[in-house]
Formats: structure tokens, sequence, C-alpha cells
């Protein structure tokens, strides 16, 4: 397929070719999210943790504004405000933020685990978080731990304050045990297959996902006989996985760099495999498991052909309503490339062009080489050129934050807010499409409002 | 460094983002980290504008600061200008920027834009989003303004007779807590006195309009959190007075309409006779007696504060319990008016503080921000949102303010509906036993959704209030022992509706522990009630 007639080029930029993309990087004004706002999933993700970002008025605003409406429930996050006091060094930031701990920690007895989260201010003022979460750690262990890592804007861009999280909880992870004796299994044909899975040392689903997610993908695992699953981050920070040079991981998001870099140096291996979203992209990710794990592959077709059969059905009405439409991505959560081969392969729609905020040339490989042959990837962003593309390209639909969304709105395109598809369970078979439906709803919505 | 698990106000550069936003012609050019255009959501969101707000950030990241913020600041600067082609522009820093010390404007004036470039030095670390919008509403009007200014020590002569008077309109803003509507019932009134609007401002106004504040007779001040220091500065430079009423409330409407009139020298009679209001008379109309002395906790900006307690005693005949803002700028005038009511204020920027005062006091109706709206769910108070920080349903479709008689109307039923209805709340007092109409049932009316009283946890205050409610410590004071409810003074205190149970509660516990009164029986709770009946 050519997308010549319809990309329209990026300027004077180097082209660069990865997979089928073709990919060119701007930048300039960068409509996107720092990485505190990963805070706003992770403080439901993880039960007993508490995020406390130590920065200025404007991040506690943020997060508390990210969603686009405030949510009002008692939150586990939290800022500690720096004031000028601080900057002046009329009071010391690290006795201050010492303070702030001890008076947070006693008014919430039930927290196990503690961030601080640096933000912009405390990078540019070099408040040293990690000592601080050492010396913490000392005071309040073994009640508390203390953790530390950079959500802040000049270091992090939305997504990947949720890689920087995970990758401050790897060195902490307990060394793997020695593999259990192999469960009792069902039925001796299957018997040799699962002993060998039971041997091969622990599987780690790294990402956080909706609990029903895990739950479903659990079930499917177990069923192939990969019985020793952790998922990471876990639910409580009391039920950490162990890591060791016999697990091996599956990255369930694709935003994961410095977590997937600090799990190897652990001794852990990294499975390859496109993302779970969609039939394909689900059933080729479970493949990559199945395979390190030497499930034979009438096994594997057994265990998963009825999901897999069951979500293409459920996306062959979907297909109907997107086949064929223009769609443009916006640079939002670096989950735009498996989204763009998603909506391509399973979906059959055009792409004209996909942004992404970073592009991740290894754990995106698998993907990058399903897309449809020069398919236009934009790694980065100038917010106002590509506004310019994208409203003379006019495409059918528009993945977009909210910040462009409804303004675009009222300029007559139908826009997808990004920000859902990281809110919402989309991955794993039984969610296909959920996945569809969320790009199908806006086509489906402006056809039955009347002009 | 402060603790803060919500705020009630942004940082100033949001402040300066709500006056760009709602002028015409305008563009803001913003040195700020990756991230921080996470402000354009407030706009497109929560306002639901169909446009972005004129802001370009320069979104810088690490390796930026490497090598030169400065140059990426101007080349930001300078393709905005050639984008966008403004009339003005703004030029400043966010927190981080701040600390990087770019000197956004002398980076500005280098490039030699043929328009005016405002400098707004906002610091961050210190002021919050009004402030930083009244500063820049000012800074804006005073370099747009000053060439026409006359020589300094001017006296306005008095108007040509036959001339007809004109007046600015000052202070709505983007994001403003209906500003849109209160605008519209304002300029009706000013019409309605046959005055001519000069310029409404900064909602709507574009650079030139700015340029022209100095023809009109005087100004309207409708949010003096926003227009205050403009309007001071117009009265030094174009000897242009201030109209100091606010026109909330049906009083506060009429003192406004009398106040214009005299000041215009024209006949008031037009817009007092004008517009009827049902506010009124619905609160003499005898259905509206069980409103009286409702108790009522008021939080809010000073100016929709201090003019939502007077409504509330005044007009409504509720009594004012507690009253506060976290507008610092104006503490003293809320104090003033909360003295008035024979209390103390509350002046805070803490939510937490005020939830804990909430949960003393016990107030049977909140009117708050969206905070205090979250807080009275949480304790299963009827709540009622009269000011800023905004919630998207702040915005309704429908024509909606809250200044002039309609605004008046609004308020009566706004604040009226989240209460028990009148005869509901008399057969609930009599008839308690009830299988589906008791104190956990919902007033019938608000359907199911109205929330259950929740339990507070067992969460400290942040830090001690400032101002601690004068009977406040004597029932949290440990020293004092503990009286034990008889099960016979238990069962009667579940008689006593719920929305006064837990101050019936504390006070019979005060009353026992003032007396060393060990068991609580029936008879100590009815000699409590006597001793603290109104």
């Amino acid at each position: 397929m050519s997308l010549e007639s319809t990309a329209a080029p990026v300027s004077c930029a180097p082209v660069t070719i990865a997979g089928a993309a073709r990919v060119t990087t701007e930048r300039g004004q960068r409509e996107v999210f720092c990485g505190l706002t990963g805070i706003i999933w992770l403080h439901r993700k993880i039960q007993d943790a508490f995020f406390l970002v130590v920065g200025s008025r404007t991040c506690a605003h943020l997060i508390q504004s990210a969603a686009g409406v405030m949510i009002f429930a008692e939150p586990r996050f939290a800022t500690a405000i720096i004031d000028e006091r601080d900057l002046a060094g009329l009071a010391d930031a690290n006795v201050e933020l010492d303070r702030v701990v001890t008076q947070l920690l006693t008014r919430r007895p039930d927290i196990k685990l503690l961030f601080l989260v640096g933000s912009c201010p405390s990078e540019v003022i070099k408040l040293d978080l990690s000592r601080a979460a050492l010396r913490l750690s000392g005071r309040f262990s073994p009640q508390v731990r203390v953790l530390n890592y950079s959500g802040s804007g000049i270091e992090t861009t939305f997504t990947q304050g949720e890689d920087a999280c995970l990758a401050s909880l790897v060195p902490s992870l307990e060394a793997e045990s020695p593999a259990p004796v192999a469960a009792p299994v069902h039925g001796p044909a299957q018997a040799q297959g699962r002993a060998q899975a039971q041997s091969a040392g622990n599987l780690l689903i790294v990402g956080a996902l909706a609990d029903v997610v895990e739950d479903q993908i659990r079930l499917l695992l177990a069923d192939l006989g990969i019985a020793r699953v952790d998922f990471f981050p876990p639910r409580r920070s009391t039920e950490m996985a162990q890591v060791g040079p016999h697990t091996r991981f599956l990255l369930a998001q694709p935003f994961l760099a410095d977590t997937a870099r600090a799990l190897e140096a652990r001794g852990a291996k990294h499975l390859a495999a496109p993302f779970p979203l969609g039939a394909e992209g689900t059933l080729a990710w479970l493949q990559a498991a199945a395979s390190a794990y030497h499930i034979e592959d009438g096994e594997f077709r057994r265990a998963t052909q009825p999901a897999y059969e069951r979500a293409r059905r459920s996306l062959a009405r979907y297909r109907d309503q997107l086949a064929g439409k223009r769609v443009f991505f916006f640079p939002d959560s670096q989950l735009e490339v498996p989204l763009a081969r998603f909506l391509a392969q399973e979906m059959g729609m055009v792409l004209v062009e996909v942004g992404t905020p970073f592009l991740h040339r290894g754990h995106l490989a698998a993907e990058l080489s399903l897309l449809p042959e020069g398919t236009s990837v934009v790694e980065g962003q100038h917010v106002e050129n590509q506004l310019d593309r994208c409203l003379a390209a006019q495409p059918d639909l528009v993945v977009c934050g909210l910040g462009l969304a409804n303004p675009l709105e009222a300029r007559g395109l139908t826009t997808k807010w990004s920000i859902e598809l990281v809110f919402t369970p989309i991955q794993g078979f039984n969610q296909a499409a959920d996945l569809a439906e969320l790009f199908a709803r806006p086509l489906v919505r402006r056809t039955r409002l009347v002009a | 460094m402060q603790l803060t698990v919500w705020t009630y106000e942004g940082p100033p550069h949001v402040g300066a983002m709500r006056i760009a936003t709602a002028m015409r012609d305008v563009h803001y050019v913003l040195h700020a980290p990756q991230g921080d255009t996470y402000a354009d959501l407030l706009f497109t969101m929560i306002e639901r504008l169909p446009r972005r707000p004129p802001v370009t950030y320069t979104t810088f990241q690490a390796r930026d600061l490497g090598s030169d913020t400065a140059d990426l600041f101007q080349r930001a600067a300078a393709e905005a200008y050639e984008r966008f082609k403004p009339k003005a522009m703004l030029v400043g820093a966010s927190c981080t920027a701040e600390l990087i010390q770019d000197d956004p404007g002398g980076l500005t004036r280098a490039l030699h834009l043929p328009i005016p470039v405002v400098a707004l030095e906002l610091p961050s670390y210190q002021k919050k989003e009004n402030w930083g919008a009244a500063e820049t509403f000012y800074q804006i009007v005073r370099t747009m303004a000053t060439p026409q200014a006359p020589a300094p020590g001017f006296k306005r002569p008095a108007r040509e007779p036959g001339t007809q008077p004109s007046c600015n309109i000052l202070g709505p803003t983007a994001l403003g807590f209906r500003h849109r509507d209160d605008v519209r019932a304002v300029r009706e009134i000013l019409e309605q006195l046959g005055l001519a609007i000069n310029v409404i401002a900064p909602l709507g106004a574009s650079p030139a309009d700015l340029a022209r504040l100095g023809e009109a007779d005087f100004n309207v001040v409708l949010y003096p959190e926003i227009a205050h220091q403009a309007a001071q500065w117009l009265q030094r430079t174009f000897d242009q007075p201030s109209i100091k009423s606010i026109p909330l409330g049906l009083h506060a409407t009429r003192e406004f309409i009398e106040e214009v009139a005299r000041v215009a020298g024209v006949d008031p009679a037009p817009a007092l006779q004008g517009t009827p209001s049902h506010a009124g008379w619905y609160s003499h109309s005898v259905d509206s007696t069980y409103l009286t002395g409702k108790r009522v906790y008021v939080f809010g900006d000073a100016t929709h504060a201090i003019a939502a307690a007077r409504i509330a005693a005044k007009e409504l005949g509720f009594t004012v319990v507690g009253l506060g803002t976290y507008s610092r700028e104006f503490a003293r005038d809320v104090r003033a008016a909360a003295a008035s009511y024979g209390i103390e204020a509350l002046i805070t920027d803490d939510y937490l503080e005020v939830e804990a005062q909430v949960a003393e006091l016990q107030p049977e109706l909140m009117l708050g921000t969206q905070m205090e709206r979250h807080i009275a769910k949480r304790l299963g108070i009827p709540c009622a949102v009269i000011s800023a920080p905004v919630h998207v349903q702040d915005y309704p479709a429908r024509y909606s303010p809250q200044m002039g008689f309609e605004g008046a109307n609004v308020l009566f039923d706004t604040w009226v509906h989240p209460l028990m209805m009148g005869l509901e709340e008399h057969l609930l007092t009599m008839f308690r036993g009830d299988f589906e109409f008791h104190d956990a049932a919902p007033p019938s009316h608000l359907g199911t959704t109205a929330a259950k009283p929740q339990a507070l946890p067992p969460a400290q205050p942040l830090s001690q209030p400032q101002h601690v409610q004068p009977g406040a410590t004597a029932a949290a004071g440990g020293a004092a022992p503990r009286s034990v409810w008889s099960p016979d003074a238990e069962k009667e205190l579940g008689k006593i509706p719920f929305f006064v149970r837990g101050k019936a509660r504390r006070n019979t516990e005060r009353f026992a522990a003032d007396r060393s009164v060990e068991l609580i029986t029936v008879e100590t709770l009815y000699d409590a009630k006597a001793h603290y009946s109104r």
C-alpha cells in the first residue's frame, strides 16, 4: 500500500527506515504530559504505595487536573511544594522533606511503600532524592520502604514515568529461588511439556495492566502450562516478584526501556514480541512466551484458538466501520505504533501519520515490521507543524491528547482522545473489540448527530 | 516545603493564561519544561473552549538544559510571532524556567518585534493563580493604556450635559466561575440605566480595546481578585472611580444599581424596577420557613465567600457557622465579614483544614468550591458550589449567572435544591422508623445518587488551623474523661434526625464532660438539649 498520496511530508527532516516504517524526527513544542501523570494510574495499581511528588504548585495542579477533571477520592499521592524559603536556603530542603514525610506517614499509617518522585524544579535545584530515600528508608524501615524516581518533564514524557517508577523497583526485587517441584498436572499427554515449563524459571509480565486483563492473561498462561507467572508492578508492594537468570519477561507496554534494561541487568531475559493489542498482537505476544517455554504448537493452538477466534469474530463488525478510514496519530503514550499496527493490520485502516514521543526501535522491532510498507512514523513533535499537516490531510480520525481534541473537533475533524487508551483495559483477546470500539465510537457518533 | 493534597489555585502562570485566553489578538510565550502544556486542558476540557489557548511553550528537556535554553526561547518567540501575528505578546517563565533565569523579557526585546511585549515576572514559589491573573491584567492594561495617559494629577472633567455616561466592565477571564453569564447579567443592568459599555476586559477585549479604557467615566470591577490592581491604576492615571458594590444577591444588586446610578448621575429606577425577582418572594413565602436558621458553612474565593455569607444570612435566613477563603490577598475583608456573624474566618489553602473544621461544625449546608463538594460528599452534607476552582459542571449549557436579579434566582434554586424539602424533613422527624423513609434514604427529589454519610477516616489535619474556632478546642480536648453512653440514651440519640445527630452527640458529651457525668442517660441527653437549645 502506498501512502505517498496521503502522508504530508515532514519538511527538511532526515528519513530513516525502521522495519516497514519511514521514520522522521522533529523538534519543537511538545504537547505531551510529563512523567508525573503516570501517578494517576500507578497509585491505584499498587494499593499500598504512596507517591510524594517533590515539586512546585504546577506539579500539584498538573496531577489534579491531568484527567481533565479532578479525581475526588482520598488520593494516595500528594505534593511537597517547594517554596521560596527552600530555594533561598533559609530552610534546609532535606530537613524540610524529612518533616513532610514524617507528617505524611503519621497521617497514613497504611502506607508500606513510599515513592519520592522528582520533578522539574527538584532536578534543576539538584535535590538528591536518592540520598533522601536511603536516609528515610533507614528511619522508617521495616514499616515503610522509601524509593525514588524522576517523573520530571525534563527527563520523562508521560508513560516514561511508569518506566522510571518500575525501574526504581527492580534493584529491590528478591533474587529468584530455585524452581519448585512441578505442580500436579492435568493429563499425562501434557505432563512433559508442563514439567519443562515449570523448571524454566518464572515469567514476568512487565507493565501496569488492568486487574481484569491480568486475571485473563494468568488463566491463559496457566492453561499453556506456564504456572509461575508474576506481574510487575504487583497489586501490593508486599507481593513483589523474584527475578534472576532464569526469569523471562514479556513487556505488556511499549514504553518500558529503562525497566527492561534494569531487569536484564539482573539476568532476566526479554522475550521479543509485538504487544498484546488486538487478536493478532495478543496471539503473537503469547506465542513468544510459549516458544520460550518450549510449548508445542499443537498445545499452543489448543489453549489459544478459542479465545483468538472469538476475538476475531468480535472484531469483524468494527472492521466494517473502520476499514479504509484514514487515521492520524499525535504523539502521546508511545502506544501509537502498536495501536497503528492493530488498526492497519486488523482493522484495515489507512495510516496517514503515526506520531510518537519516542521510538524504541528494539522493543518495537516486531511492530514496525508489521506496519504497512512506507508508513510515516514521526518521532518527537513540533505541534504547530504537525497540526498543519493534520489539517491539510483531513484524516477521518485523529488520535490526540485532550489539549488538541476539542479544538480539532471544532474544526470539523473527528478525534479519539488518546489518554483513554492508557486508562482503559485494551490488552488481550477479550478486550480486542473494546479497543476497536474506542476508535469506532467517535466515527459512529458523528454520523448520529444531525449536522 | 508544604504538603499538599489538593490545591485551590494553580501556579501564577495559569493566571496569566486565563488573561491571554480571555483576550483576542494576544499571544503568550511561556518558557516551560515539557509537560506544562497540561494547562491547555483546563481550557479545552473544563471550560470546553473550541480553540487552543494562545500559548506557545518552549517545552525544554534535559538535553536543552545542556545547550542553550535562552536561544530556544528566542526562537519560540520569533516563530510564535510569525505564525500567530498577535497585536501584543506576553512573555514569561513557569516555575522551572524561573530557576534557570533566562530573562524572557530581555530575549524578546532583542527580537525587536513590532508589537508591545509585556514581560511578566510571576514568582511561582511565592504566588498563585489569582495573583498571577491580577498581575498580568494590570501589566497589559498599563502597557496598552499608558500611551493615552494624561499628565499626572489629571482631574476628570464633569461630563458634558447630554452625553451618554460610559463605563468599563473589568475582571471576567477565561476559566472563570460563571464569568461569561455574569457579564451578560451586569451588562443588561448597565444598559437599563442608559450607560454605554466602553470596554469589557479581559474577556473578549483586544490590546487596542485596552488602549481605550481611559475613555470611560468609571469602572465596574466584577472580580476584585482579578481586576482590583488594574482598576486602582486606572483610578490614579485616568481619575476613573471604581464601583465598590458587587451585584451578588438581591440586596447587593440593589446597592450596585444605586451606586452605579450615583456615580454615573442617572436615575436608578429603570434597573431597580426592570427585573422582578422570584428569589425574594420565594424566600418570604411560608414554605421557606424550614430554611430558618439552617447552619451553613461558606468557603471560596473572597468575593464569592463574603457575598454568599451575606445572602445566606440576610436573604435566606440561614445561620452562618463558618466562613473562610483561600484568597490570602483579601483575608482582611473576609475576617471583617466573619466578625459580623460572630465567628472567626478560616484563611487557608489547605483543604484538610477546611475538612477538619467542617467535620467539627457539622453544618446542614455547605457553600463552597469543588473541594468542599468533595468534603461534603464524604461527610454526607448537602452542598452547592459558589466559587472557583472550577469543574466542568460549572460551565452549564444554559444561561446561569450568579450576579444581578437573575443571579439571585439562580442562587436561590442552587442552594435550596440540595436540602431536604420542608415537608419531607418534618415527616422524617416524626416517623423515623419507616423502612423506605429513614435517615440513610436520600432526599426523594435527588434520586438514589445522593451519598450516604461516610465516616471521616482517622486522618489528622496536616497542620494546625491558623484560626481555631473558639468552641472547637473544648470538645476535642483530650484531658476531660470521656463519658459512656447508656444503651437507652444511645437509642434515643438514634431518633434524632441524622443531620443534627453528630452535633447532638458532641454537645451531649461536652455537657457531660463539663459536669463530670460518667454515664450519659436519656435524661442527660435532654438536659444537654435544653442547655444548648437556640
